[in-house]
């Protein structure tokens, strides 16, 4: 969901590599209509390429035809976005190496008064 | 009324004990959670809609409640990270981020549904350190900001402007970034109730209905909304004066006889006693 917004650095700013990462499984509920919802707005690809960095192989590599009525997937896909948190790690531009930390959950977004 | 942007940058007067001492007080917290659930109402979602909401400024996550409360999912950032501490004590639901709104956000094109922001655009209008530009910042903000949303999605913003010259600064700068929308003032009539809304859109819906801009509450002659915040406990007063005509006068009747008694024994010449004895005299008219 993120991309790099350092000034001038508006191509090939996505997906954020993750380094460093340790995770953490929270429990949530399941919002079926919320997940519809978001299908569309995934970049699936960058999704799946992500997580599989993370060491978490369930989500198929590509986003089955009928996702919105397919429960076993919407189920994965809850408990990828959903439950799975990022305790601390970092995150870097494969653009420009800017990194952003991860502090108790929190990535720190915040840019020096050049980068602005 | 006091105003915190005057008195130091946000990451500031939010730190450490003020973040805790601003969540703590339910008073605040009450009118935050109705500012809050006025801004979900002017995000006109449609009914049972579950979406992705960003929360700009979200603090200590109380807006962030009446979001989960609605049944969306959201996402806040503040620039106060003992703000968001507190928030994280207090696990709040959404994913939060420390992040200044005036550098613009990271979010990928079309990502929000809607976005609600409570108290937080007079902050930008300031320029805390020399490298700030509020008319730039302001423009990044809504830039990014426009963005990140899907097409036809409302971006409501409570906001506490100062003059009329920052309404117009902020509404400039939103129209410039490709905004429609407007202002809607809540009770314009009163001076305490009233609240300042800026409704933007993100572009017309995309089958082509026209947004209608939401109608303003209490525009009639009822100025004041009904009262239904926090309510008073009543509290001992600690007011001299209640408590004086409480306290049993220390002269009264039996002192004043016991007094002419003491003298009567020493001989001196006293009035004799009657049913007026120790009265109080009336003023003559």
């Amino acid at each position: 969901m993120l991309q790099c917004h350092v000034k001038g650095c508006d191509a090939n700013n996505f997906p954020l590599e993750l380094q460093e990462v340790v995770l953490e499984q929270e429990e949530a509920e399941f919002n079926e209509d919320f997940l519809k919802n978001m299908l569309g707005k995934l970049e699936y690809e960058a999704l799946v390429a992500t997580s599989l960095k993370l060491d978490i192989h369930d989500l198929p590599a590509t986003m089955p035809e009928d996702a919105a009525y397919n429960d076993e997937f919407l189920q994965i896909l809850h408990r990828v976005i959903l439950e799975t948190h990022i305790k601390s790690g970092k995150m870097v531009c494969p653009n420009c190496q800017h990194i952003y930390n991860i502090r108790d959950g929190i990535p720190n977004m915040l840019l020096a008064e050049h980068e602005v | 009324m006091s105003r915190p942007e005057h008195q130091a940058p946000p990451e500031i007067v939010y730190g450490g004990d003020e973040a805790a001492k601003y969540t703590g007080n339910s008073r605040i917290a009450a009118i935050q959670a109705e500012m809050a659930g006025r801004a979900v109402e002017l995000l006109n979602l449609p009914e049972g809609y579950s979406g992705f909401i960003l929360d700009v400024g979200c603090g200590s996550g109380l807006s962030g409640e009446v979001l989960t409360e609605e049944g969306h999912e959201w996402v806040g950032f503040d620039i106060a990270p003992a703000m968001l501490e507190v928030a994280l004590e207090n696990e709040a639901s959404g994913d939060l981020f420390l992040q200044d709104a005036g550098q613009g956000m990271a979010f990928r094109p079309g990502t929000f549904d809607g976005c609600i922001s409570i108290s937080v655009l007079q902050w930008l209008c300031n320029a805390d350190k020399s490298s700030h530009h509020p008319k730039a910042r302001l423009m990044r903000f809504f830039s990014t900001l426009y963005s990140s949303l899907r097409r036809g999605a409302r971006a409501i913003f409570q906001f506490y402007p100062e003059n009329d010259d920052q309404v117009q600064l902020i509404m400039g700068c939103a129209v410039r970034c490709g905004f429609e929308g407007g202002l809607v003032i809540d009770y314009p009539n009163s001076k305490r109730a009233k609240k300042f809304y800026l409704c933007l859109f993100a572009g017309q819906e995309i089958n082509g209905v026209k947004q209608q801009m939401p109608t303003a509450l209490g525009e009639g002659e009822e100025g004041e909304p009904t009262e239904n915040g926090v309510q008073y406990t009543s509290k001992k007063r600690n007011d001299s004066r209640i408590r004086s005509s409480k306290r049993k006068p220390s002269k009264d009747k039996n002192w004043v006889l016991k007094k002419k008694d003491q003298l009567r024994a020493k001989g001196d010449k006293t009035a004799s006693d009657s049913k007026f004895t120790a009265r109080k005299r009336r003023p003559k008219f």
